[in-house]
């Protein structure tokens, strides 16, 4: 049996929530989510998507550390930060392409998900894949996959010039091979244009 | 997120960033993998400081303890070792006591007394000798010199004397009867 990988279908997802109440009853981060549940376009659907932390191969948010408080284990798995060493910069939250780390004021420390380590490197699946009743996020070997599910799983992102394989996998059509993100907006230069789905523009017209 | 790339059509996608060489050597220092990283932080020093004293103070504690209440002497046996009459005034004899791994000397002084010691040196564990000429046990390995009165180291290297074994006479046998530490 081959291993097992994290996939997420966005296309599957219903807004249920279930994963991130499942993450809030981890006792490592009680009452605190690690899982983002993202709207997409609220003003013309109420698609949602769940985005856990990707596990990139290179971790831009470990290697932007300057406290050293990220590490990757041996099987891939991006911690959450070390609470001895991180002081709480925010250096990773900005850095993270996928938007996951988490920075926690009252804690002064940065936390994301870990992949549920504690189960994951036992064998188990992480909280949110156990309850999504969807399998919008599913811990499975990629066969299982391949036999259940339409599309193909891809790994790879292009952030500009930027590529970043992750562990994580996401459900695509079959023909795709990697997700391309051209609409890059540099820090500082300000939308170009105001964004209709931007949540703050929807309030103002309300 | 917003777009994706089609697998014929790469021509959209800028060509990967090539690898900027070999890590610096700071990096070795702050390694990304958890494997390779050995930073000790001061807190964790401070935890294992703690942590180890107690845990040796805990294992003296133990040991004293055991030394206290645990270990208790086996009870003396009565053994016969020879005839006094075997034993000239200035000779020496030797048995084993309590068991046949602990060798021991039955010296007569030149008093005529007789009186018995542990043959083992307490420096360095070598087998003691009779020096009839001087009355007085010694180690040929390290020169150490024992009273043969009463066992006390009198030079060399030894501090602790030897121990005594007691000894008692039932007619003409010599009989151990019990060992001094």
């Amino acid at each position: 049996m081959s291993e097992r990988a994290f996939f997420i279908d966005y296309s599957r997802c219903i807004g249920c929530q279930a994963c991130v109440q499942a993450c809030q009853e981890c006792d490592t981060h009680r009452g605190v989510s690690m899982i983002h549940l993202e709207t997409i376009q609220r003003r013309d659907t109420v698609q949602t998507a769940p985005q856990v932390c990707m596990h990139c191969e290179d971790p831009i948010c470990a290697r932007v550390c300057p406290a050293d408080a990220i590490k990757k284990t041996p099987d891939g798995v991006v911690q959450s930060s070390l609470k001895p060493r991180c002081i709480g910069c925010s250096n990773c939250v900005l850095s993270c392409p996928f938007g996951v780390p988490k920075y926690l004021a009252s804690i002064d420390q940065m936390m994301k998900c870990d992949l549920c380590y504690d189960r994951t490197s036992v064998g188990k699946k992480p909280m949110c894949a156990t309850v999504c009743p969807s399998q919008a996020l599913s811990f499975a070997t990629i066969d299982e996959i391949r036999e259940t599910r339409a599309g193909s799983p891809i790994n790879e992102w292009r952030f500009g010039a930027e590529v970043v394989r992750t562990k994580v996998y996401v459900m695509a059509p079959a023909e795709v091979r990697a997700v391309t993100i051209d609409r890059l907006v540099r820090i500082g230069d300000g939308p170009s244009a105001r964004d209709p789905d931007d949540v703050a523009f929807l309030l103002e017209e309300a | 997120m917003s777009d994706r790339q089609r697998g014929d059509a790469p021509a959209l996608a800028p060509a990967p960033r090539a690898q900027a060489g070999p890590a610096p050597r700071w990096r070795e220092d702050f390694p990304v993998p958890w494997a390779a990283d050995h930073y000790v932080t001061r807190r964790e020093l401070a935890k294992f400081l703690t942590l180890g004293s107690a845990l040796l103070a805990a294992a003296n504690g133990v040991i004293a303890a055991v030394g206290r209440w645990g270990r208790r002497a086996p009870p003396a046996s009565r053994t016969v070792i020879t005839k006094a009459s075997a034993v000239p005034a200035g000779g020496s004899l030797l048995f084993r006591y309590p068991t046949a791994d602990d060798p021991c000397i039955l010296v007569r002084g030149d008093d005529g007394v007789l009186r018995a010691f542990s043959q083992v040196c307490t420096h360095l564990s070598c087998a003691v000798v009779h020096r009839a000429d001087r009355d007085e046990l010694f180690c040929p390995c390290h020169h150490g010199v024992f009273s043969a009165t009463d066992g006390r180291p009198i030079a060399g290297p030894p501090t602790r004397r030897l121990p005594v074994i007691r000894i008692d006479q039932h007619d003409d046998d010599v009989v151990a009867i019990g060992k001094e530490p």
